[in-house]
């Protein structure tokens, strides 16, 4: 009789990668308009996703628009492969590219992430793709798009500094401490999207393409590889990544960006990494942290025998 | 001892069993069907092809059973359908002057040509919970006119003839702009405004209108006319070299008539809003009619000095489906930005405490 019920019953004949191809040919022209122009903001005609805008709309139609069948897909929120939509974003493109999923940093050829950057150093070929909910660093100081692009297009970022050093006047340091704001290629300044600002020294110079998509605010940009990105501060108040006290309590990492988890109701924290799958490589490498027993009298049982 | 929350993939899969389930709700209770849907909640399927841009009543109601009466995840539903959908062409512009009328009032003027015609209308019920519609309820034939409606031309089209409202634009060649095919830029066309009012959320639109009329960039509107009724939709088939029908839809149009006393560029004289709606949709028509006039401010020559004549703040915000998305992304975990506040929350606190001896501050995390 109707659409119904021709349709019922039928797997949805989706194209690989759920979008088809002139949809993904459109991402890609915007993609390469990105990297072409390092940090600069490319308005791209975002598609209506079955899944929620704010759930990363954006960074699922650019791995949609760049991936192909031999890649390797690792999805990470928080820094973690098992979060929830992590899960339900990784499910997504297995069920409809078909591709070889997978937790391990190294061995992904595309990583997309929400909020974090691998701790592993990302190796040429690899493309991290980022989820961003608001890709204008200016917009909480001027709401308004019409003067943003005008402001990027003056390189006009005085208003930014401005902030940032009202902070320090009123703070002593600048209150930010994820989505720290970053100058890319000494042209555009640029939001990292909220990645904590311990991970923005990662992007710089890195050897892996980023790229970024806000799927909501329908805009894609990039960071192409061994290109400059300078977290903006003050030569008597330079820029410094968030400080842990503790190394990670089931690995023992240091110099990692760390979880605080509660264990009680009378104040027991313990710390551990926010990147599950370095946690997992170094445990499985035998290091142990306070929580799996110490550390040092471990190494001391080591070494006498 | 913590032990990392793992099986992410599988707590999904047994919530939305559940979720399946409580769908269904009590097995002793019969099933809804996609008819009892768009048969007896009609003004709730309007609503879904409306904002979720698709007329299909069948596709609605379907959405509306999944969604389990929330019709804004119904809407989102549709919406997400309709993006998969081919695409052929435009249709061409409707003829509203030809609807087949089933309710058309003025409130400028006691009769005219055509007459006003009440319709179903909720209008002048008096709101009483009508206990009789619990059981199964058999309500009277309505009365049937025989003799047939006579033409009802548009209202601002007699006005127009006194030159008292304003001319409308000439029909243009060039394609409407599709929001849904590229990227929205300000300032935005008349064009891409009502697209994006037509998709908009009611309440949101309802909202901006009311603010208006309160004084918040105040207009002096008149219901110049609504109608509702099914139109035809034709498409010029090139093949063929002519126009073919399509099939018809149920639209409600609304044209408001505000009183405008001139300004630099324009002279004394009313001006429109339009509002266009799928399905019987009176509020949202009104709405989205008053919000079009408002929106119109600038290219009137009127200072733009509230939010409902704020076309960035408008547009940008008046998509429910984005709106839903971005509040309820606010779900998903953010412990690792939490994490980077905390440190910052604590360091503050202890530089507060060392300069504030008088006040004694709980250590956190000790």
């Amino acid at each position: 009789m109707t659409l119904i019920s021709a349709t019922l019953g039928h797997a949805a004949p989706y194209n690989f990668a759920y979008l088809d191809e002139q949809t993904k040919r459109m991402i890609r022209r915007a993609i390469l308009k990105a990297i072409a122009i390092p940090g600069y903001q490319v308005p791209f005609a975002s598609r209506e996703m079955p899944m929620p805008y704010g759930w990363g709309t954006g960074g699922v139609q650019v791995t949609a628009a760049i991936i192909g069948p031999s890649d390797v897909l690792k999805v990470i929120d928080q820094g973690s492969d098992d979060t929830t939509n992590a899960v339900s974003i990784r499910k997504f493109f297995e069920k409809t590219a078909g591709v070889a999923v997978t937790t391990s940093t190294s061995a992904a050829s595309i990583i997309q992430t929400r909020h974090r950057i691998p701790e592993e150093t990302l190796k040429s070929g690899q493309v991290l793709v980022y989820q961003v909910p608001i890709p204008e660093p200016l917009r909480f100081l001027e709401p308004r798009e019409t003067e943003t692009r005008k402001m990027h297009a003056l390189s006009e970022y005085g208003l930014m500094h401005v902030k940032l050093y009202e902070d320090i006047a009123r703070h002593g340091h600048i209150a930010k401490t994820y989505a720290y704001p970053t100058m890319v290629g000494g042209r555009y300044l640029m939001d990292p999207s909220p990645t904590p600002k311990f991970d923005n020294p990662k992007m710089h110079r890195s050897a892996a393409l980023q790229l970024f998509g806000a799927g909501r605010e329908k805009r894609i940009y990039a960071v192409p590889p061994h290109t400059e990105v300078v977290s903006l501060d003050f030569d008597d108040h330079p820029f410094e990544v968030n400080k842990f006290d503790k190394p990670c309590a089931l690995c023992a990492a240091e110099g990692v960006y760390l979880d605080e988890v509660i264990l009680d109701d009378r104040g027991g924290r313990m710390f551990v990494c926010s990147d599950t799958d370095h946690c997992e490589t170094r445990r499985a490498d035998g290091h142990r942290g306070e929580l799996l027993g110490s550390p040092i009298e471990q190494k001391e049982a080591t070494h006498v025998a | 001892m913590y032990v990392a929350v793992k099986g992410g993939e599988k707590a999904i899969d047994n919530a939305h069993r559940l979720l399946g389930s409580e769908r269904r709700g009590a097995r002793d209770v019969p099933e809804i069907t996609i008819a009892q849907i768009t048969e007896q909640l009609k003004l709730g399927v309007a609503r879904v092809m409306a904002e979720g841009s698709l007329y299909d009543p069948e596709i609605a109601a379907l959405a509306i059973k999944q969604a389990r009466g929330d019709l804004i995840e119904a809407i989102f539903l549709t919406r997400a359908y309709r993006t998969t959908l081919p695409r052929f062409g435009y249709s061409l512009p409707l003829e509203t002057n030809d609807m087949a009328i089933e309710r058309r009032i003025s409130a400028t003027y006691k009769d005219l040509p055509g007459g006003q015609i009440l319709g179903a209308t909720f209008d002048y019920t008096h709101r009483l919970i009508d206990f009789d519609l619990a059981g199964e309820n058999a309500p009277a034939a309505p009365h049937e006119n025989r003799q047939g409606l006579e033409p009802a031309p548009h209202v601002t089209g007699l006005l127009d003839d006194e030159g008292l409202i304003e001319q409308n634009a000439a029909p243009s060649d060039t394609p409407p702009r599709d929001l849904t095919r590229e990227p929205i830029s300000y300032p935005a066309g008349r064009d891409l405004r009502l697209q994006n009012l037509a998709r908009g959320d009611e309440g949101f639109l309802l909202s901006l209108a009311y603010s208006s009329q309160r004084g918040y960039g105040s207009s002096h509107p008149f219901v110049g006319e609504i109608r509702i009724g099914e139109v035809e939709v034709a498409f010029f088939a090139e093949e063929l070299g002519f126009a073919i029908t399509l099939g018809r839809v149920q639209l409600t149009e609304c044209e408001m008539v505000n009183q405008f006393k001139g300004s630099s560029k324009e002279p004394p004289q009313f001006t429109r809003g339009y509002g266009l709606v799928f399905g019987q949709s009176e509020r949202k028509a009104m709405s989205m009619a008053l919000v079009d006039r408002a929106l119109r401010a600038e290219e009137l020559g009127q200072d733009v000095v509230a939010p409902a004549q704020d076309q960035e703040f408008v547009l940008s915000h008046s998509d429910n489906v984005q709106a839903t998305g971005f509040v309820e992304h606010l779900k998903l975990p953010h412990y690792v930005d939490f994490q980077a506040e905390l440190g910052l929350v604590r360091q503050m606190r202890r530089e507060y405490a060392a300069t504030h001896s008088d006040v004694t501050l709980k250590e956190a995390a000790e």
